[in-house]
């Protein structure tokens, strides 16, 4: 059998290896090609994961297993299931998209970023698919190296800042869940995850493992309060690390929610699923209202990330099949729009090199072809039917008013708040007669950004229309989960 | 081909041509794109009025075409039911629009969007008919959001003008607020029926009749009253029903064609026909049909008032829109179904019609919309005066046009409703009758009779500016008639607005029309009960001349003759007289103020507050930054130990040994 979750991890992490190795200033074309052909190679070797996987077991399926650090049972265990393979094929191809968003518009130390990149997607990879506790965590942690580089080296005016602020934030987080998995290692004597769900934990012990998993993970999502790193970190990286921030990290902390908190924690995660349902809406509404008034673009959709954020803790916290799939379902779709969102304001800052939204106006008239794109992407940022933006807020809005009607009440104000700070923003920079001589200037999306663009469209729309095929998949393992969720370990 | 294909095809033709004129319409040249447009909803009409025929030879179909998505025990699914009532639909829709198409081509015939514009009213067209043909909530809500999209498209197209791009995003909103009620109420069926399609939900509702649901522990509310309310709320946004109503005369920013095609006879009427189609749930609530019967009756009185002081000729147009729907809102209310989707339909002919008589004057005085510089076009644009003369007959409800029956039969239902609010809706269908007919005339008097006012103009506030068609502006000659793409679709809809009453006031109202896709229980039957003394069409009309609706009507045209042909210069002097009310109307009630001041205001107010206080000093300022601080504080005190002398740190470790010595000591 192929192993395809190590190719999914290995080829790009040993292909940002080679960009690094042969890649020289000089000869920055070169680098880019090795880290295109690199990005798909890596792409394709995770086709196989969809088109073989069987939607009809729970099981852990296209498993490694192989002996580590015998001394401390530690192994190299890798596997997934219908909930962890889409990330692994989404953050493939979004390590495609984003090496080609970089093509011209990185001109220093190229083959350094687009390393970074491929290292990271390889890392991230490993996350989705780690069995074994302390290889999630090297995987975990490994994988803030490359983004706190991409944010310090390639990011903004204030990116020294913001980059520590991101490794801090999430450092903090992540070094309690250590002290948890070293816990649940001596009363289990094991780190294989899937041996944790199965072992008994007193009420007292699950309290300080669900808040020790619970820093490291809402940090990651993140949740309100926890959330500041987020705008600062956006603002300053470059698109790329924008575009992988949003489509791929924030969902390893949602991963984190539904792979250990859930599962592992089931007592105490439903003793406290009030308050990660209230933290939730509060994303879902103040964030809201803070997005609507931020000057910045990048900001303006980092605030919205969050809000939509929201949606995914809460659908994970309403403890139905409707709910969980619909926050996983607004995972993906946030994967795709997010990045799609980014990417376009990237196109914009690439031109004017500016993200205030003041800076702009009738951006239409000199853009017309990026204009109809980014009304596209707005669209489904707002959750029109028809986009994948709209899968998951209805499923998860659904499955809110059927736990509780004012739940629902809540969860569906981002209709309106939604709408408001997505199209407010949209009509400012877009519509109107051209506001400055910069806007006037401007040329049209090229043909790279245009098969950019192209992809992502087709994703949001592809996902919008027929969601069937992406949802079949987590049937099973979703039902497994809630299953063992209704288990009490007690 | 199978009837199942005839129904794939009526939404598929639309939607093909609007995306290949969309994506290639530019390298298409206008004119096969336009013919693609027209070809596509042609064909869509044409399957349509087959369709109908075929519903009424009694095959019915509700099926699905393919699934969307699956979870759980959950299956949704995009799906057809062609019944009466959607077949009913599919014919006006199709109808109207194709009217709007061939019409485009000419008033459209100088915009540099050309193409762009007939990818827009096709996909409307798509999202619309989804809409009417879905069996099932989920793609009434795609359709129900769809259309709200190309309208706010369509409001915008004129990208560059404030006020468009204002206006359209006040839309969106507008309808988002709607649309939150709405999918609320949708996930109330989901939690209580298990189910989001049509068929089972029906049958299930009156088992449900007695279900309460507590919102808050203690109180008991009845579920199909709250689902009823919430699914309305949407109606209230999309049919602009008080107070939601504010984006609808605003929407006159767009042109004129998707004036006539999406405000006026189709997207709003989305609403009408959400609640006709629910009628299975709607008539177990008391209080949910009392609600709409209220809100219909306020917006039908109070939103004509308002058509009385407008300038702008498509603004009386858009208000007269909003008092019919409240009509047709009060109909739902009072059970008459039937006869609001017959107000519907016949208001989808003369309201289309009024719209694109008034663009016709619009192209004619080059994009003059203002009233007050028009005057005396009957004898340049006779087609024009004629259809608009019968619009205007038509919404009056003078009878025997369209109108009148469709109007009469509604005031009529109200009169023998007990709903409750029955009485105070009776008292506003039968005053806004008066306010109809004197505006709509006021409307036709001032520009097509008195004094010709268009030489005068100077500036152009109407849809002027930097859409290159004002090519002759300043050279006015005598005001032309139209060009036939343009006087020939105001033909085919004036000759429904005539006869569409008589012809099908019997059938729909009385006969068996919808059959079963309408339900009514036995206590709300006031149009069986209408029926007993039902004798005909012209039996109906001779009874109409003889009750009050018929008269105040006349009046109303009476006093338009007498204020706006006979003594012009009386309105200014009542409007001086009656300073307060005509502030009041001027100002729209101060709807548009207090949602800019409250809601936007509001909005922007908690956003800053939420961003400057909650985010900016207290997480970040207090909790990271000050942590931060606090390490930087205490490293700062900790670094002294660092002293770099060595006798201090043998000192410490001194201390440390005795330290370690004395706890090992102690234990």
């Amino acid at each position: 059998m192929t192993p395809y979750l190590s190719l999914s991890i290995w080829v790009p992490i040993a292909a940002g290896l080679a960009v690094l190795g042969v890649g020289r200033d000089r000869d920055a074309a070169f680098a880019r090609w090795i880290a295109l052909i690199g990005a798909i190679a890596g792409f394709l070797v995770t086709i196989p994961l969809y088109a073989d996987f069987d939607t009809a077991t729970s099981a852990m399926q296209f498993v490694e297993y192989a002996s580590w650090i015998p001394r401390f049972g530690i192994h190299y265990h890798l596997g997934v299931d219908g909930i962890s393979v889409l990330f692994i094929l989404l953050n493939s191809l979004m390590t495609v998209l984003v090496v080609w968003a970089g093509w011209e518009v990185i001109t220093t130390r190229v083959a350094q970023y687009m390393a970074a990149f491929l290292i990271m997607s390889g890392l991230m990879n490993g996350v989705f698919c780690a069995l074994d506790g302390i290889l999630f965590y090297v995987f975990f942690e490994a994988m803030l190296i490359p983004m706190y580089l991409i944010i310090g080296v390639w990011g903004g005016p204030n990116r020294v800042y913001a980059a520590m602020k991101f490794f801090l934030y999430t450092l903090l987080g992540s070094l309690l869940m250590l002290v948890a998995l070293i816990y649940l290692y001596s009363v289990s004597e094991s780190f294989e995850i899937l041996e944790w769900y199965k072992v008994p934990l007193e009420m007292g012990a699950q309290i300080p493992l669900w808040i020790a998993f619970f820093l490291a993970f809402a940090v990651k999502v993140p949740m309100w309060p926890v959330h500041t790193w987020l705008p600062d970190a956006h603002v300053e990286a470059p698109t790329g690390g924008s575009v992988v921030l949003a489509a791929i990290t924030l969902k390893i902390g949602a991963y984190g929610f539904v792979r250990f908190i859930l599962p592992i924690v089931p007592d105490a995660s439903r003793y406290l699923s009030g308050f990660v349902i209230t933290l939730s809406l509060i994303a879902v509404v103040y964030i809201g209202f803070v997005a609507l008034v931020q000057a910045d673009m990048k900001k303006l959709i980092a605030y919205s990330s969050i809000s939509h954020m929201g949606f995914v803790t809460l659908g994970f916290f309403l403890y139905s099949q409707l709910g969980v799939e619909g926050a996983l379902a607004q995972m993906l779709s946030h994967g795709f729009v997010s990045a799609a969102m980014f990417l376009c304001v990237g196109v914009m800052y690439d031109r004017m090199h500016s993200r205030q939204i003041a800076d702009y106006g009738g951006v239409v008239n000199t853009m017309p072809k990026f204009a109809a794109f980014m009304m596209l992407f707005a669209m489904a940022n707002a959750g029109l039917p028809g986009t994948s933006g709209f899968v998951g807020e209805f499923l998860v809005i659904l499955a809110a008013v059927k736990a509780n009607f004012w739940l629902g009440f809540a969860a569906a104000v981002t209709l309106i708040l939604g709408a408001a700070y997505t199209l407010w923003m949209y009509k400012r920079v877009i519509f109107g007669p051209v506001a400055n001589a910069n806007v006037a200037k401007l040329t049209d999306i090229g043909r790279r950004e245009f098969w950019l663009l192209t992809v992502l469209a087709v994703a949001v729309l592809g996902m919008g229309l027929w969601p069937k095929p992406l949802i079949d998949v987590m049937h099973v393992s979703v039902a497994n989960l809630l299953q063992t969720v209704a288990r009490s370990k007690l | 081909m199978t009837m199942r294909d005839l129904y794939l095809l009526v939404p598929l033709a639309p939607l093909a041509a609007s995306v290949v004129v969309g994506l290639f319409g530019p390298k298409l040249g206008r004119s096969l794109s336009h013919w693609l447009c027209i070809l596509g909803v042609a064909v869509s009409f044409a399957a349509s009025i087959a369709i109908v025929r075929d519903v009424h030879a009694g095959h019915l179909f509700d099926g699905d075409i393919y699934t969307w998505l699956a979870s759980g025990s959950l299956r949704l699914a995009v799906g057809f039911l062609i019944d009466p009532l959607s077949a009913t639909m599919l014919v006006i829709v199709t109808f109207v629009s194709l009217m709007v198409h061939i019409y485009t081509v000419g008033y459209m015939a100088d915009d540099p969007g050309y193409t762009r514009f007939f990818s827009y009213i096709s996909l409307f067209t798509f999202s619309m008919l989804m809409l009417v043909m879905s069996n099932n909530f989920m793609q009434l809500f795609f359709g129900w959001e769809a259309v709200g999209l190309v309208s706010y498209l369509l409001i915008g197209f004129w990208y560059e003008r404030p006020t468009a791009i204002y206006a359209n995003l006040k839309a969106f909103l507008a309808n988002r607020v709607g649309d939150f009620g709405f999918v609320l109420g949708i996930g109330l069926v989901l939690a209580y029926f298990g189910t989001l399609d049509y068929a089972p939900v029906f049958a299930k509702a009156p088992s449900m009749a007695a279900t309460t649901i507590a919102p808050w522990t203690g109180s008991g509310w009845s579920l199909l009253t709250a689902i009823c309310i919430c699914l309305f709320v949407g109606a209230m946004g999309k049919s602009a029903q008080v107070p939601l109503h504010v984006w609808l005369p605003d929407s006159m920013e767009g042109p004129t064609p998707i004036s006539a095609l999406i405000h006026a006879a189709t997207m709003v009427t989305a609403g009408i026909f959400m609640v006709a189609r629910m009628s299975p749930l709607f008539e177990w609530s008391e209080t949910a049909l009392s609600f709409v019967t209220v809100i219909g009756a306020t917006t039908a009185l109070f939103m004509a008032f308002l058509g009385i002081v407008q300038n702008d000729i498509k603004r009386v147009v858009a208000y007269s829109t909003l008092s019919q729907l409240g009509y047709m809102t009060v109909a739902l209310g009072v059970s008459a179904y039937s006869a609001a989707i017959f107000h519907l339909m016949t208001h989808a002919f003369f309201k289309a019609l009024l719209f694109l008589a008034a663009g016709s004057v619009i192209i004619a005085l080059h994009h003059e919309q203002d009233l007050r510089r028009m005057g005396g076009l009957r004898r340049y644009m006779p087609i024009t005066y004629v259809t608009a003369v019968i619009g205007s007959l038509a919404l009056a409800g003078i009878p025997p046009f369209a109108g009148f029956y469709s109007k009469d039969a509604i005031i009529e239902a109200v009169g023998l409703s007990h709903v409750g609010g029955h009485r105070y809706a009776y008292f506003a269908v039968t005053a806004s009758v008066f306010v109809t007919a004197f505006y709509s005339f006021r409307m036709l008097f001032l520009a097509f009779h008195g004094e010709e006012r268009f030489h005068a103009q100077s500036g152009h506030d109407g849809e002027s500016g930097s859409h290159g068609h004002d090519e002759g502006a300043h050279d006015a000659g005598p005001p032309r008639e139209s060009p036939w793409v343009v006087t020939i679709p105001l033909i085919l809809l004036a000759i429904p607005s005539v006869y569409a009453g008589w012809a099908y006031v019997q059938p729909m109202l009385f006969g068996d029309w919808f059959g079963s896709s309408i339900f009514v229980r036995e206590p709300h039957a006031v149009l069986g009960e209408m029926k007993g003394e039902w004798q005909g069409p012209l039996a109906f009309a001779l009874h109409g001349l003889a009750t009050a609706p018929f008269w105040l009507a006349i009046a109303g045209v009476a006093t338009a003759v007498y204020l706006y042909l006979v003594n012009p210069a009386m309105p200014a002097r009542i409007a001086a007289r009656f300073g307060a009310i005509t502030t009041l109307l001027d100002n729209k009630y101060y709807f548009d103020r207090f949602n800019d001041w409250f809601f936007a205001g509001g909005a922007r107010w908690l956003g800053n507050f939420a961003s400057t206080y909650g985010d900016r000093t207290i997480i970040d300022g207090w909790v990271v930054n000050g942590s931060a601080k606090l390490v930087g504080i205490a490293s700062r005190a900790f670094r002294r130990i660092q002293s770099g002398y060595v006798y201090h740190y043998a000192f410490m470790m001194i201390l440390g040994v005795f330290g370690l010595l004395y706890w090992w000591g102690a234990r």
